[in-house]
């Protein structure tokens, strides 16, 4: 079950856990995998970890000319054309609305909302062509029940499920699927810097009584990914240990 | 015929399933042919490869019989 060898996958925000854990899992199932981010050091130290079958495409996704680019890059890389394309890349800029700068706004948007709808927009090309694709954006459980403090992330998140449900749609009878992925609370550098206090009191918000892994995530991941899932698109796959039920 | 129309006939025949006799340089993709929306993108991008040029999405748009796609490439393409 699940075997993605021969496929090719680029994931963003390759350098950060729950990124990692996702094309480590990925590569585990036997996927070729292009790892891309900001951090060159870090995805060079995953690729190198992961031995063969790993590639390093760095990518400001910032920079609208570097995300034209990201996905010719990924399959020069990988030598094939890209099976599974895997949105991650991810950034907070909190505060409240009646604070919030439009460059906060702005920068959220930019990379995790339009950056993802232009790497889709390339992947599907080659895609379509070979009759086989898988997009899986990462969005949040925050993109569905809002929060405070995270107008501008809460917006991209839900951008995201409203994009992958319209390509979902455009693209099925091709053999594509568009799916999301919503993780919960995650062990990550995001989590690490809360207070044991702020730790505690979310943890009594999740029936699980645990927070996630990268690993949890990137298990739905590889499950909406194969060719078993083929029949499941439009999707939002919620990994929140009970967090909310939706 | 020119080659060029012949090729472009081969392809709308192989993309879109359709009798060879059905495709006419007037028959519309859409409404003769029975292509959809996604159809008539494939068959740009299928036409980029076969003749390796590039269709930009506003003259993409204005493609929407086989002549169309004839005139293009053949005002594109040497």
């Amino acid at each position: 079950m699940f075997d993605l060898t021969g496929k090719t996958a680029l994931v963003t925000g390759a350098s950060g856990g729950i990124g990692g854990a996702i094309a480590r899992a990925l590569h585990d199932q036997g996927a070729t995998v292009a790892l891309s981010g900001t951090r060159r050091e870090a995805l060079e130290a995953t690729a190198a970890d992961l031995g063969g079958r790993a590639h390093v495409v760095p990518c400001d996704l910032s920079d609208p000319d570097a995300v034209a680019g990201l996905v010719e890059a990924a399959e020069a890389a990988a030598g094939t054309g890209l099976d599974i394309l895997v949105n991650n890349a991810g950034l907070t800029r909190d505060g409240l609305a009646m604070r919030m700068k439009d460059a906060d706004w702005e920068t959220v948007l930019d990379v995790n909302l339009t950056a993802a709808f232009r790497l889709s927009r390339a992947a599907l090309k080659g895609m379509m062509k070979r009759r086989w694709g898988r997009i899986i954006s990462i969005t949040s459980i925050v993109g569905v029940t809002g929060n405070p403090g995270q107008a501008n992330y809460a917006a991209s998140k839900a951008g995201l499920i409203g994009m992958s449900k319209s390509l979902a749609g455009e693209v099925a009878p091709r053999g594509i699927t568009v799916n999301c992925v919503a993780p919960g609370f995650i062990t990550s550098a995001m989590t690490d810097a809360l207070s044991d206090d702020q730790k505690s009191r979310l943890l009594g918000a999740i029936p699980a009584g645990t927070m996630g892994s990268g690993a949890d995530v990137a298990a739905a991941v590889v499950y909406l990914a194969s060719a078993e899932a083929g029949y499941v698109t439009g999707q939002t796959l919620h990994v929140n240990g009970g967090m909310a039920m939706i | 015929m020119s080659d060029v129309a012949e090729r472009v006939k081969k392809i709308v025949v192989e993309h879109l399933g359709v009798e060879e006799s059905k495709v006419t340089e007037n028959a519309s993709f859409i409404d003769d042919l029975g292509a959809d929306s996604l159809d008539t993108v494939e068959l740009v991008m299928a036409f980029e490869e076969e003749f390796q040029c590039e269709i930009p999405d506003d003259a993409a748009e204005k493609i929407l019989t086989v002549k169309d796609a004839i005139d293009f490439i053949n005002e594109h393409t040497k």
